[in-house]
């Protein structure tokens, strides 16, 4: 045992869980008792209990950390599965190349980021971080090592990305990065009032801008229903001004407050100056790519501010066309609950098909936002955004998900019964088993 | 361009240090127990910066092999401007307290292989007239204690070992240097409970970078351990004999 305590990023309390440090990727997996189950364990970015394995083992990956090769000409990284973007950007940016798909946190592993088959800004144009993978090797409970790759072991290959860790453990991946010319993002962000002008300057966006994304006030009401600021951007081909300097990372939130600092005073005051930070109705700017795909990183254990029940979020996706409408019912009812919180986000998904049988990105519209724990309170809230999400004919999120029923999850992934036949015998998670309704020795 | 010796290369800290010495573009020479370990260092380190890696596989607590890597360093390598010792095990104080045999392995891994392999670079510094040494020893040697002893004088004698080159190269440009590492959560120290005052190896590691780089004689890591070893040295015998450390 090493390593923990591990919890998932929601800080909810799921039970014990106990790991094994896996450090060498020649190595085999641990050992098990007898219908005991593992699972591996990424950096636990993922919110709810998709990365947790409740009497069971999780696979600590975290010091799985090597990288393997790098042909800058070619822009071509294979590393070990416990590698952090954060750093492969470190490596990688300074050479020219970048990470083909960017999540909203740099902290999260290669492994993770395919086990959930992750999404970024860019979606509309690059798909999701599978569609980059060219290879990686998948060691199961048997022994067996599987080189799965487009052509190769492809039923593996497709059932592992955004198979949520079940299909066995990825050792190693190769991916293709691509090319820039520094570490520059030419950023404009812009107010818009509604939903309606919302989808209008994403339509607008999506051929100019690689990254688009909104932040929206999810308090505002009635005519404000759904104002926010929209966010675009593109790698810069120049830099503007000067030397370029690296931000630092600065504050830290060193533990838990007894009560969530996250309330409706905090939220209403922040999201209110939040809508005005700028004074104009756009602003241009050339920004380093740090701020404008991590700017929560900058925080360090933020996820601390939501006092010891932790919290919630929720991402989901519908259809296009049901979009404006469904979106809008799902914003109202939050409003008029009053809860909801500081990052809401909202993004446009493209119709680049996503490679894994249980990717969550799928065209249309996602919307992300958390939820302080308040028991009962929020889980009859999300069950009511899980019924328009249905109803729309859209999905929620797995990496974000502690909570949606198992018909919920059946809905939302068609490809369920095709996937279950590529998972491992000896691999589970509380999660898992929770959508399959058999979550009684997981105790929440 | 430096040339960066690592014995112990895929020790949890030397590896972490070797990570933030790498962007520099050095040329390392790994010594080892596993070729196939070193193998995984070697390809890390080079998609990290690092030159041209160079692996020995010996066991270093074998006197013979200790020899045939300094022999194998110089074959690659003309000059050594960085040396860094951090090979070592835990041994079972338990264990060792009814075996003389274990005592005395546990000697040869932690402490005499060492001052083998100082015997040797030291001679090769001081010729070149520059360079650093770099060894990793233990808070475990500022006093000794019924709970792990056997580990703490061995690091002991490697610091007091350490202490005398210094003071014979203090008229050259050599820096030796010694780092005292506290609690930090590596393979070695799996089995134990960790709580606030446990270090990470990268965190020990940029230590180790940065006394490399600024060529400080003795280094604790973290930093916070230098004024706990100061009140663990000063507590009375008949206090500290009570204790359970
Ligand atoms: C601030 C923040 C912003 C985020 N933004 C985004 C975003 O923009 N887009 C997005 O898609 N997600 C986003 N996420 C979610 C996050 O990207 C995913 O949850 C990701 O999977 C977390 O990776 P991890 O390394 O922490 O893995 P964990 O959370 O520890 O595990 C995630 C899954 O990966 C599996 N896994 C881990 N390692 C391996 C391995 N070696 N082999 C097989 N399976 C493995 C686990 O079993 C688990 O099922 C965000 C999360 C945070 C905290
Ligand atoms: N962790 C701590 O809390 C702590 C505190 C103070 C000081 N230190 C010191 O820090 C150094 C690094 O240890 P670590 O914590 O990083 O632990 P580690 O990861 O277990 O590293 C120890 C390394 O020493 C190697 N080694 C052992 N015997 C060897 C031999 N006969 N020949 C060659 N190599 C041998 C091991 O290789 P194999 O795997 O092949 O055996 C292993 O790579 C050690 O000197 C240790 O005493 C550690």
């Amino acid at each position: 045992m090493s390593g923990g305590p591990y919890q998932s990023w929601g800080r909810i309390d799921f039970g014990p869980q106990s790991g094994v440090r896996f450090d060498d990727r020649t190595s085999a997996l641990p050992q098990i008792e007898a219908g005991q189950t593992m699972l591996p364990y990424g950096n636990g970015r993922s919110y709810g209990d998709s990365c947790l394995n409740t009497g069971g083992v999780l696979i600590d990956c975290r010091h799985l950390d090597r990288f393997i090769a790098f042909d800058a000409d070619s822009g071509v990284l294979r590393c070990e599965a416990g590698v952090l973007l954060a750093d492969i950007l470190d490596v990688v940016v300074p050479r020219g190349w970048f990470l083909p798909v960017s999540p909203g946190t740099r902290l999260v592993t290669v492994g993770g980021a395919i086990a959930n088959d992750i999404h970024g800004k860019n979606h509309h144009r690059a798909g999701t971080f599978g569609s980059h993978l060219r290879s990686f090797e998948l060691l199961r409970s048997d022994g067996a090592r599987l080189f799965c790759a487009p052509q190769e072991n492809r039923d593996y290959f497709h059932a592992t990305i955004g198979g949520l860790g079940l299909t066995g453990m990825v050792t190693w991946a190769e991916l293709q990065l691509k090319p820039i010319a520094n570490a520059y993002i030419d950023q404009e962000i812009i107010r818009f009032h509604n939903l309606t002008e919302f989808f209008r300057l994403s339509e607008a966006s999506d051929d100019g801008f690689e990254y688009t994304v909104a932040w929206i006030d999810c308090l505002a009401k009635d005519v404000s229903l759904g104002r926010g600021l929209f966010m675009r951007g593109n790698h810069a081909t120049e830099i503007a001004r000067g030397e370029p300097k690296t931000p630092r990372d600065g504050l830290s939130v060193p533990f838990a407050p007894p009560l969530s600092l996250i309330n409706q005073v905090s939220l209403r005051a922040f999201n209110a100056l939040y809508f005005r930070k700028q004074r104009e109705d756009e602003a241009a700017a050339q920004v380093h790519y740090r701020p404008f795909f991590y700017p929560l990183d900058a925080i360090g254990d933020w996820n601390r501010m939501y006092g010891p029940k932790g919290f919630f979020q929720y991402q989901c996706v519908l259809p296009l066309a049901e979009g404006d409408a469904g979106m809008t019912e799902i914003l109202r009812k939050i409003a008029a609950a009053g809860m909801g919180s500081f990052l809401a986000v909202l993004k446009i998904f493209g119709d680049r098909p996503s490679p894994g049988l249980m990717s969550f990105p799928r065209p249309g519209v996602t919307l992300a936002l958390d939820f302080p724990n308040t028991g009962d309170k929020v889980r009859g809230l999300l069950d009511q955004l899980d019924a328009i999400t249905g109803a729309c004919g859209g999905a929620v999120y797995p990496a974000k998900d502690a909570r949606m029923s198992p018909q919920m999850f059946r809905q939302a992934f068609p490809r369920l019964e095709e996937f279950a036949k590529w998972t491992d015998p000896a691999f589970s998670s509380s999660f898992w088993r929770r959508v399959n309704g058999a979550n009684s020795q997981d105790n929440s | 361009m430096e040339n960066i010796v690592i014995f112990g290369a895929y020790s949890a800290i030397a590896e972490a240090t070797a990570r933030h010495l790498a962007p520099s573009g050095g040329r390392f020479f790994l010594v080892g127990r596993d070729s196939a370990k070193l193998d995984q260092v070697a390809a890390d380190l080079k998609v990290r910066g690092a030159q041209e890696v160079h692996i020995f596989a010996s066991d270093l607590a074998v006197p013979s092999e200790m020899l045939a890597s300094v022999e194998a360093l110089y074959g690659a390598f003309d000059k050594v401007d960085v040396a860094l010792l951090a090979h070592g095990t835990l041994p079972d104080q338990q264990a060792c307290q009814g075996d003389a045999a274990q005592t005395l392995a546990a000697l040869e891994v932690n402490g005499l292989s060492h001052i083998g392999l100082l015997t040797l670079l030291a001679e090769r510094l001081e010729q070149q007239g520059s360079g650093t040494i770099a060894v990793i020893t233990s808070v475990a040697g500022d006093r000794g204690r019924k709970s792990n002893y056997v580990y703490g004088t061995a690091k002991r004698a490697v610091s007091t070992f350490l202490d005398g080159l210094r003071h014979r190269l203090a008229a050259t440009d050599v820096k030796v240097i010694d780092i005292r590492p506290g609690f930090v959560d590596t393979p070695m120290t799996a089995d134990f409970d960790k709580g606030a005052l446990w270090a990470s190896p990268d965190k020990v590691g940029g230590d180790i970078a940065r006394a490399i780089e600024k060529g400080r004689p003795v280094v604790y890591s973290p930093w916070f351990w230098r004024y706990i070893m100061v009140i663990i040295r000063n507590v009375p015998a008949f206090v500290f004999h009570k204790t359970n450390l």
